[in-house]
């Protein structure tokens, strides 16, 4: 599943799927909702993946923890942007592979608790988003994007909340955008 | 619950994940609209908050511990970084931290 699938929550949503049989219309229907947020990477990364050579693999692996690397990059520049997004995504698959081939073998081996580890993932994302934070001249559309989701949430609760989230996201984006075109250059 | 269709359900599974991040570059091969390159330049800090509300979308401020270890956990994270912006401190420590305090705290 880490090769083919490479999607992390997907896969363990998978996991029900596959104990309890469902049907394959029930399982796309699923994947679909559980993973059109991607659809909002693929849109980001346009024009970022336009003439690089590996592209049917970098959108390929375009997963919530690669895009948060790639789509602000500020790299120094020496470095080649290009060759940042494919070894970043490969090494990126990689490690996912890897850690969970070995999870799936070690993991009754571990001495302690890992209840809680999971907290790494929240941590990379709270990360990224005040690196942008710091980065951005204009703080709007950082805030409509906690503004939504919270909103979203509250309203449709933890297990529907992410698209409406995206939905009026797009839909607050888009009206304001005579505001936020040419502000939002970072 | 037989084999073939486990390896179904999996490709199936892979498939819609893949056509939904092919999807956008599919649909605009040669030029991107003026609208959807105004969406990728102002979607990634939304997505990001989205995302950090994504994670944090299972805590309960009305029941114990009324997500205490995880707003003690986040501030670290932003306290770390803006000190050392180093990310690996950044999310290695207060992970840890917050694994201790669900663990032996609250």
């Amino acid at each position: 599943m880490s090769l083919t699938i490479y999607a992390g929550s997907m896969q363990y949503a998978a996991i029900n799927l596959l104990t309890s049989g469902a049907s394959l219309i029930a399982t796309a229907l699923m994947t679909l909702f559980i993973n059109i947020r991607h659809i909002f990477y693929a849109v980001t990364m346009l024009n970022e993946y336009k003439d690089v050579k590996a592209k049917p693999y970098l959108i390929f692996s375009l997963t919530d923890e690669t895009f948060s690397l790639v789509c602000s990059p500020n790299l120094p520049s020496e470095i080649d942007k290009k060759k940042y997004f494919f070894l970043v995504s490969l090494f990126n698959q990689i490690y996912w592979v890897v850690g969970s081939a070995l999870g799936s073998i070690l993991g009754n081996i571990v001495p302690f608790d890992t209840t809680g580890i999971d907290f790494a993932m929240t941590a990379l994302f709270v990360v990224i988003f005040t690196e942008q934070w710091e980065k951005a001249k204009n703080h709007t559309p950082a805030i409509i994007g906690v503004v939504c989701s919270v909103v979203s949430l509250l309203i449709f609760g933890a297990d529907d909340f992410l698209i409406p989230a995206m939905i009026s996201i797009t839909l607050v984006l888009f009206a304001s955008r005579k505001w936020l075109e040419g502000k939002s250059d970072e | 619950m037989n084999n073939l269709h486990s390896f179904l359900i999996v490709m199936v599974v892979a498939l819609v994940t893949a056509l939904i991040r092919f999807l956008p570059f599919l649909l605009f091969k040669s030029t991107t609209p003026k609208a959807v390159l105004y969406l990728g330049k102002v979607l990634p800090p939304t997505i990001m908050a989205m995302l950090v509300v994504y994670c944090l979308k299972g805590v309960s401020f009305i029941n114990a511990p009324h997500g205490i270890p995880e707003i003690i956990a986040v501030l670290l994270v932003v306290l770390l970084h803006k000190l050392w912006h180093n990310t690996l401190i950044s999310i290695a420590v207060p992970t840890a931290v917050y694994m201790l305090l669900i663990q032996l705290v609250f």
